[in-house]
């Protein structure tokens, strides 16, 4: 072990236990590592006076034996996690410089344990996108490069907390998933993503996108160090009606490396025409992986899977049209002036959108207006329960579903940019998940031909994350991923 | 067309005007309707506003049980359909006084369904009016919009408050019955203590939906009269508002379907200039929150508690107390003056004091400008007094001044009948030989004008008065009118 | 159904997104590529089913009647892009 930054959370939280060093040592170490990554971009704010102070705080707690399980950990929050009194945008040029007078219920959890916080993680503007290029920040260039040094994308919406994870800019990180936002930058970033179930972690204090579809969850090194951010994470929350009353369970006592028994379904209408022979031959290997391990293997189906991403994109911006209703240059944010008050709303929301927040929140508008709500909307609607009966079905015959994460490794900068529904079809495994409210985990299982990483989901049961974790951990082991990116951005 | 007093008369034929009412009553709950804010009224501006009624990123509605049990019970004051599943939705369009960009309602399915109340009209007619649906929703902040000549500010305070809307069917055919309508609603509310009902501070406005038609034909394009905020006002904007569209269908012109606002101050509505844009509400489920379900125990114990309502507590009036319709309706109008009443009225002539209260309790009221629960003579004073006529001890006018004296400021304020009688000694004079004699002294001072009465026998309430004088007017004036026709040879 | 110009006004106007003139065709060609794709739904038979609104199967909490919040008018207009006094202040607005 060279340094302190090479620890995954839960090594470095069992070195600060036994006072192996110090939060602050610790700490410190993640500040100037953070301070060298600008080339990354993934963190649009750092706040290392305030993370020394939390460090210090830290070492008081861990000196008298009062530390909380997250104690003096140093990690980065996605910039859609309200942080009191720390400037949290959305990545979106209409929040301006918004100063948060509340602190969300996920990163107050994360405090009360004791967590560090180093910076807000870039991410795509109101986490519409799967690249990160939407940000009003500009891209984050992901820590893997491509064949030739091109810079790649880290995937989205949450890109900066997986370049940040992958780069070591934080010993773990906080992201939010709609459509696959936390799974597919952790598999194009060789790092673990977890959704969890819709309702285990509370909304409250989080930027909407899309009220029914966003969950928050950790984007981590390891299975295990998912476990413990989701233990913190995860609660029930009266102010957010959505939260559900349910006791949060010790995630990391669930991982115990038996799955002996387990079904393990594999849907086949995952198995899309244009998917790349390489992640085909990963898919095949995780299930040879997790039936080495004694589970058993079965075949599933999910006959309106088809379906899911179109759905998605009446059910998504048809919510997010709403949500983002409230930025409108009145109470906070920016205002662009107007000769009257519909001309002040209209200016403010063209400059302070970007291109692709404006696109989803013409389509949700659309898709609600008067003539087109049954035709679009209630019709998505239907499809969506038709899409979470699939699942209901499928478990009948399995505990857990195998699919891959992304139909493709990261790819360049710009090269999907200019196309949207190019752009969307990367969430094409990940949006059921959203859509039925399951709980998903992406796990880095291998590289595609040029050195990129390559994730594997598994989808569990609701509210089942125990059992999700467990077989993460078990294919995690299996794959044995080690690969780190070269450090081309600190040079 | 005199049959139907409703008609309007235009240049070419009669018209009838259709009203049908939204009314949004705010409840009087601590709380808002989604958050924990405070509904005072008058206080700071943006001083009783939490992050949720400002509309921060990624803040949550939570839903108040108290505004859920008052839509209840009030849906079960208006004898109407409780659903015990609804959905909010959110209803979208952009005004600064609309922190969300969206007003959290209910369209589809509301809490409340169909129902039906009754009015009472001048004339004592009883008309019905269907309630349509009653639905929770939030209020709007405030605008002010001429404080600043370029500018309107915005306080947050009303922001999220929990309104009911309650909307009737187009039922209505005169200002009258809009006017009542809106009296009968208010009276359900307060009795229910859902709702103050105070129209001046807005807790009660109404949205007045007006159509002209020839009649028998079918409905006409409306207009709707966004917050009138007073009775009186509701009666001119629609008494306007129904002119305006004769006048304009008559010269040629057809009604445009708009909103419009009531001027005040020259009785007058006008189109509202904010762009109408046809309304797009894009009305669906809001995803932040869950269907409202309650279960039919839940229903039944709010059943269990409601009071007495203005109908059936009438209907005892009518029944009980052997009052007019008309008198019953003014007495249950208002909660408290039908308390006041049922107090004065224990062991009394309840026609008797229900003729005082309505006469001479409210006028007094009226005139002082004080609230029924101030007034200066208790409902036990006021039956104590009726208890003096019943038994003659004064006549109906001694027992007007002596209330008079209980009422107005002075040193007889707020004592009890029977004392002022006694101090003054006004009690009535029942000693038929006393007031023979004066009836006899009268008649013997005025010869001539006894042979005026026997030719024009309404001149004997000449002598009636005269004797009444004489006597301070503590003669019991049945006595004295008896007595003075025999003597004159005038009974029959 | 094809997105004209005019419908991405209307939508825009909507929305409140101010919308240039020369912007309208591109946008239009975006809205429906998006529409097109979405479009796929129709061939779903969706007869009598239960439109999925929320993950969440419980029925509602409901919170007490109390004030617990709020008090804080300076925090309410610390981000306020214009204020006067304790008021926001935007545009006049023409009833
Ligand atoms: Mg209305
Ligand atoms: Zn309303």
């Amino acid at each position: 072990m060279s340094k302190l930054t090479d620890l995954n959370l839960a090594q470095a939280r069992d070195g600060l236990v036994s006072k192996a060093f110090s939060a602050v040592e610790l700490t410190q170490a993640h500040i100037e590592r953070v301070e060298a990554s600008d080339k990354l971009n993934a963190y649009v704010l750092k706040t290392p006076e305030k993370a020394m102070q939390m460090a210090k705080a830290s070492d008081a707690k861990i000196a008298s034996g009062t530390h909380g399980p997250l104690e003096g950990l140093p990690i980065g929050v996605k910039d859609l996690f309200c942080t009191q009194g720390v400037r949290t945008t959305a990545s979106s040029k209409i929040l301006g410089d918004f100063i948060p007078p509340y602190e969300s219920t996920v990163t107050q959890n994360l405090w009360t344990d004791g967590a560090v916080l180093l910076g807000k993680l870039n991410n795509d503007e109101f986490a519409m996108g799967s690249s990160n290029e939407t940000s009003c920040f500009g891209p984050v260039n992901n820590p893997y490069q491509g064949a030739n040094g091109e810079n790649l994308v880290p995937g989205g919406s949450s890109g900066g907390s997986s370049a940040a994870v992958a780069a070591r800019l934080g010993v773990a990180a906080t992201a939010t998933d709609t459509g696959g936002s936390i799974r597919q930058p952790a598999a194009f970033t060789g790092t673990v993503g977890l959704k969890p179930t819709y309702g285990r972690c509370s909304r409250w204090g989080v930027v909407a996108f899309a009220s029914s579809l966003d969950q928050a969850g950790p984007i981590t090194q390891t299975v295990r160090d998912a476990a413990i951010m989701l233990g913190s994470m995860a609660s029930f929350d009266s102010r957010d009606t959505t939260s559900v009353a349910r006791d949060v369970p010790n995630y990391e006592a669930a991982l115990t490396g038996n799955i002996k028994g387990l079904r393990v379904g594999i849907p086949k209408e995952y198995r899309v025409d244009t998917m790349p022979a390489e992640i085909e031959a990963l898919w095949q290997q995780g299930m040879d992986w997790l039936k080495q391990a004694g589970a058993e293997i079965v075949d599933v189906s999910l006959p309106h899977t088809k379906y899911a991403l179109p759905a998605y994109y009446i059910i998504a911006p048809a919510e997010a049209s709403s949500n983002l209703a409230r930025y409108d240059g009145v109470r906070y944010g920016v205002r662009q002036e107007g000769v009257d008050i519909d001309d002040m709303y209209a200016n403010s929301r063209a400059a302070g959108f970007g291109d692709e927040v404006k696109r989803r929140v013409m389509v949700g508008t659309y898709a609600l207006s008067a003539g087109y709500y049954d035709a679009y909307y209630v019709k998505a609607l239907q499809v969506r329960r038709l899409i979470a009966e699939d699942f209901n079905r499928a478990y009948e015959k399995c505990d857990v579903l195998l699919t891959p994460t992304t139909p493709s490794a990261a790819f360049a900068v710009g090269k999907e940019v200019e196309d949207p529904l190019e752009m969307y079809l990367n969430d094409v495994f990940t949006v059921t998940v959203n859509l039925a409210g399951l709980p998903g985990l992406s796990v880095p299982a291998g590289l595609d031909a040029h050195g990129l990483p390559l994730g594997l989901q598994l989808i569990g049961k609701a509210f089942d994350e125990e059992q999700l974790l467990r077989v993460g951990e078990v294919l995690e082991t299996a794959a044995g991923f080690t690969t780190r990116p070269n450090e081309w951005w600190s040079a | 067309m005199a049959s139907n007093p409703n008609l309007i008369a235009g240049a070419t034929g009669d018209w009838e005007v259709v009203m049908g009412l939204e009314i949004h009553a705010q409840i009087a709950s601590q709380s808002k309707l989604f958050s924990g804010a405070s509904t005072e009224f008058g206080a700071l501006p943006n001083s009783q506003v939490s992050l949720v009624d400002a509309a921060m990123p990624g803040m949550l509605p939570v839903i108040n049980a108290y505004c859920v049990e008052q839509a209840v019970r009030t849906g079960l004051g208006l004898k109407a359909q409780v659903n015990n599943y609804s959905v909010f939705d959110r209803k979208n369009y952009f005004y600064p006084d609309l922190p969300q960009g969206y007003q959290i309602s209910q369209f589809l399915q509301p809490i409340v369904g169909e129902g039906a109340i009754e009015i009472d009209l001048p004339d004592g007619a009883v008309k019905t009016i269907g309630v349509e649906r009653l639905h929770l929703e939030q209020d709007a902040g405030k605008s002010l919009h001429d404080q600043h000549p370029s500018q309107s500010f915005v306080d947050l305070n009303r922001s999220g408050m929990a309104l009911m809307e309650i909307v009737s069917h187009p039922d209505m055919r005169s200002a009258a019955e809009a006017q009542a309508y809106v009296k009968k609603i208010r009276a359900i509310l307060r009795y229910l203590g859902t709702c103050d009902g105070n129209m001046e501070q807005g807790s009660l406005r109404a949205d007045v939906n007006v159509s002209v038609r020839r009649p028998g034909d079918a409905l006409g394009t409306r207009c709707e009269i966004k917050n009138v905020n007073s009775i009186r006002f509701i009666g001119q904007a629609i008494e306007y508002e129904a002119r305006r569209q004769i006048d304009l269908i008559e010269d040629g012109g057809v009604v445009q379907q708009q909103t419009r606002l009531f001027d005040p101050k020259n009785g007058e509505t006008r189109a509202m200039r904010s762009k109408e844009e046809a309304h797009d509400y894009r009305y669906f489920p809001d995803p932040d929150l869950l269907p409202l379900e309650f279960d039919q125990a839940y229903v039944d114990a709010i059943a269990k508690d409601l009071p007495e309502l203005p109908d059936d507590k009438k209907a005892r009036f009518i029944s009980d107390y052997n009052l007019s319709p008309y008198d019953a309706s003014v007495l249950v109008s208002e909660a408290e003056n039908a308390a006041f009443f049922e107090a004065a009225a224990e062991g009394q002539d309840a026609k008797a004091v229900a003729n005082m209260v309505i006469g001479s309790v409210f006028a007094g009221l009226n005139k002082a400008g004080l609230a029924i629960a101030e007034s200066p003579v208790t409902p036990k004073q006021v039956g104590q007094l009726v208890g003096l006529i019943s038994d003659d001890t004064v006549s109906n006018s001694i027992a007007k001044e002596v209330f008079e004296m209980m009422f107005d400021e002075g040193p007889d304020q707020g004592k009890d009948a029977a004392v002022i009688v006694e101090e003054k000694g006004l009690k009535q004079v029942t000693d038929m030989g006393a007031i023979e004699a004066a009836v006899d002294a009268v008649i013997a001072a005025n010869p001539d004008k006894v042979t005026q009465a026997q030719e024009r026998p309404k001149m004997a309430g000449w002598f009636v008065g005269q004797v009444m004088q004489a006597t301070g007017g503590k003669a019991n004036p049945q006595a004295v009118n008896k007595l003075v026709m025999a003597k004159l040879g005038l009974d029959s | 159904m094809s997105v004209d110009e005019k419908t991405v006004r209307r939508i825009a106007t909507l929305a409140r997104i101010g919308v240039r003139e020369e912007e309208l065709p591109a946008l239009a060609k975006e809205l429906n590529t998006i529409i097109g794709f979405v479009e796929q739904l129709s061939e779903v038979d969706t007869e009598g089913v239960k439109p999925f609104t929320s993950p969440v199967e419980n029925t509602m909490r409901w919170r007490e009647d109390a004030v617990t919040d709020g008090g804080y008018a300076e925090q309410v207009l610390a981000n306020a892009p214009a204020k006067d006094d304790e008021y926001f202040a935007v545009p006049k607005v023409v009833e």
